[in-house]
């Protein structure tokens, strides 16, 4: 059974990608809140952060799935996802409601207590309670980080993985040019232009190939779908995961786009 | 100019083949937007300094018409005149009537990004007046009927080859590969225009309402040459660029210089305040200054209106890796990178500009770069909604923006079709742990391996652990 903690409830914000892609991803997320003593919860009115419709200019779609999400997270003390992107999203929903809006003041509490899980683990729970479990941990590769976009810029993430990972038993972190840039992802931009979103995730592999890193980590899935599916294309050896994956020591399990994996074997 | 936006993708797509290309757009990347970083890690309050900008651009756009009168009254004080014009046609009307005033041949011009904007030079030679471009990359550009494709750098997307080529079919000189010897060729043959022109234009940085003085800002000189030397001085610029004082200007070019080339300040930095006076060693005896609007003051109280601060630096193109990888001319009007794709629509309108508020990732990096923090993104996504509102975008993007809205806000139809696709995937990959063709999903797959779900959904693995009581 999962430890039933007395520590904060805790929303976990599963992301549509994990989801559907890498529910490990998901589970690691849950690992790690337990291990930080909270105790985590899955919503389950929850889908989708409302993203597609945000981006794609439909306001009265993205402030319905606002409205669902913000009644699905009611209650809880924190809602963490393993997402930048995703959590960025919650975080723009003030925008989506009119102050006179009796959703707009629920819109900013959820902003208020919603985090990227790096961020959660870092900036709310702090180091000093995660280094014994985080140094018990092997992961002897060489790494190097993407940043992905909305996670930095929006939510100001760069130092909590790349601390968080550094406590991790035999983890090199080689940096790679650019590490900053966008990778091409952008949602339905890699979709609508697939030839110029093509080209920044060839600049962004060539970058990681330049770097010794046996493995490319990173906090959004949608990039890591995005580049280990160029690094495959290309022939390289190089591995995607998700950070969460090696902070939970969930890293048994096939890297993104490597050869087939049965969840349910391993349930 | 003409309007070459809706054919952005195609533009992209042969700019992306360009080989020359593509090194230069290389060359820009690896230049500007590092001698950025060098000159702001040296001024610690440079983040202050953009709030600062940011903040008096606010207050000037508040009062936008109070700044303009004041300019307005200062340079009729000073001796010149003003006059506006609503619409780029109305500019290139009054243009054309002070040329003809002083029965100009030639003008001389300055760059200037407005005068492009108002397709003023296809407008004066239609009329029997020639315009001689005196910065050398605009040079290089009217001398092969090109236009530019980067506000700061022009003539970026040509390599030298190209230049002396330019050079070689127009001056009728020996061809050289040599850039000092081009430079000198072009600074011989423009010489004799700066003497013989009858007007010069040049456009304005800023227009100083305390003063009723306009500034140019170059690296080359050539503006200076091409405000003195002429008997008439006429000055292109647009409304927002008025400030309220000298002090305020200086603000701006330290922004400016900063974030558009690295310096600290730049070369040249001419300020002209009226015609020539009696004593003065030198200047224009007429001195005009001509207010585009231009669609501009529909931007005031708009939802547009925080892109007026645009003081025109480029750092947004410099940085953007959607212009990184295609280059200025594919945005296919005047401006190209994050501000062009929040401009153009404003200016061409959305049915024909829609293509560039859509081709960004929304990574954000031209927000974190612009010196008065005009937030790109944040205005591109506004007209998404605008198209949204007025059903532009493509069918099929519709269509499946509302089958997929049908199912994110119902829960309990949202579960069985993710763990339905998501089986459908998995088959599909087999044993591979990745897709190489997935139907309905070519544009990822034409370039690009589908990694392959794990199995189940997370949200039926978690439901089934819950009941079991098993660890994952
Ligand atoms: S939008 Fe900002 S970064 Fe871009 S040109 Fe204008 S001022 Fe410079």
């Amino acid at each position: 059974m999962p430890n039933i903690s007395s520590g904060p409830r805790v929303g976990l914000f599963v992301t549509c990608l994990a989801d559907m892609f890498r529910p490990s991803v998901a589970f690691a997320t849950v690992k790690l809140l337990e291990q930080a003593g909270c105790h985590a919860e899955v919503p389950k009115r929850q889908t989708c952060c409302g993203q597609p419709a945000f981006n794609s200019g439909d306001r009265k779609t993205t402030a319905d799935i606002a409205r669902q999400t913000i009644d699905a997270f009611d209650g809880y003390e924190y809602v963490v996802g393993p997402s930048g992107s995703c959590i960025g999203m919650l975080h723009y929903y003030p925008e989506v409601f009119a102050p006179s809006d009796s959703y707009y003041q629920r819109a900013l509490d959820l902003k208020s207590r919603s985090f990227e899980i790096t961020s959660f683990l870092f900036d709310v729970i702090g180091m000093d309670s995660l280094q014994e479990q985080l140094q018990q941990l092997q992961f002897n590769h060489k790494v190097t980080y993407h940043d992905s976009c909305s996670g930095l810029r929006q939510l100001g993430i760069k130092q909590q993985p790349r601390q968080l990972l550094q406590q991790v038993q035999g983890v090199e972190l080689e940096e790679m040019e650019e590490a900053e840039t966008c990778c091409g992802f952008g949602g339905t931009f890699c979709v609508k232009y697939p030839e110029i979103s093509n080209r920044m995730v060839s600049n962004k592999t060539e970058f990681i190939s330049n770097t010794d890193a046996h493995t490319v980590l990173g906090g959004d899935l949608g990039c890591l779908l995005n580049m280990a599916g160029k690094l495959k294309r290309e022939g390289k050896q190089v591995e995607a995961r998700h950070i969460v994956e090696v902070l939970a020591g969930m890293t048994d399990t096939p890297a993104i786009g490597e050869a087939d994996y049965d969840l349910a074997q391993q349930l | 100019m003409q309007i070459n936006t809706p054919f952005f993708k195609q533009r992209a797509h042969d700019a992306l083949a360009d080989e020359n290309l593509q090194k230069a757009l290389g060359n820009l990347k690896a230049g500007f937007p590092e001698k950025r970083a060098i000159a702001v890690s040296r001024m610690p309050e440079f983040e202050q300094l953009r709030d600062q900008g940011r903040d008096l651009k606010n207050h000037i756009l508040e009062h936008l018409d109070l700044y303009l009168e004041q300019f307005e009254r200062k340079v009729i004080e000073n001796g010149g005149h003003v006059h506006w014009a609503r619409t780029a046609d109305d500019a290139n009307r009054i243009i054309l009537d002070i040329c003809k005033q002083v029965d100009a041949k030639t003008v001389t011009k300055g760059k200037s990004m407005v005068t492009e904007e108002i397709g003023l030079n296809d407008f004066l030679e239609a009329n029997g007046v020639q315009p001689v471009e005196t910065d050398l990359g605009e040079y290089i550009l009217q001398l092969r009927h090109d236009h530019p494709s980067h506000i700061i750098a022009p003539a970026i997307h040509l390599n030298l080859e190209d230049v002396s080529e330019a050079f070689h079919a127009n001056h009728h000189r020996e061809k050289s590969m040599d850039p000092a010897v081009l430079m000198q060729e072009a600074r011989e043959v423009l010489r004799e225009k700066f003497v013989a022109a009858d007007v010069g234009i040049t456009g304005a940085n800023f227009c100083v309402a305390e003063t009723g003085s306009t500034i140019i800002v170059t690296n080359e000189g050539n503006g200076d040459l091409t405000q003195t030397l002429p008997k008439t001085h006429v000055v292109v610029t647009s409304i927002e660029k008025v400030v309220p004082t000298l002090e305020d200007m200086t603000l701006f070019l330290r922004l400016l210089a900063r974030s558009a080339t690295g310096q600290e300040f730049s070369v040249y930095n001419t300020l002209s305040t009226g015609p020539r006076r009696e004593g003065d060693q030198d200047g224009p005896e007429n001195f005009h200054v001509v207010l585009v609007d231009n669609g501009r003051s529909e931007m005031v109280g708009s939802e547009f209106q925080d892109m007026l601060r645009c003081i025109r630096c480029s750092a947004c193109m410099n940085h953007c890796p959607v212009y990184g990888a295609v280059g200025g001319h594919s945005y296919g009007w005047v401006y190209p990178g994050p501000m062009g794709s929040v401009l153009t629509p404003q200016m061409i309108g959305i049915e024909k500009g829609g293509m560039l508020p859509n081709a960004s990732t929304f990574c954000g990096k031209c927000e974190s770069v612009c010196p008065v923090k005009i937030p790109l993104p944040k205005l591109m996504r506004h007209w998404r909604e605008d198209e949204f509102e007025k059903h532009l975008q493509p069918k099929a993007a519709r269509y499946g923006l509302a089958g997929w809205a049908f199912l994110a806000k119902r829960p309990a139809l949202y579960k069985p079709y993710t763990r339905m696709a998501s089986w459908v995937m998995k088959t599909w990959a087999g044993k591979n742990g990745r897709i190489k063709k997935l139907p309905l999903a070519g544009g990822w797959t034409d370039w690009r391996d589908m990694p392959a779900p794990q199995g189940k959904t997370f949200m039926q693995a978690w439901k089934e652990q819950q009941k079991t009581g098993e660890q994952p």
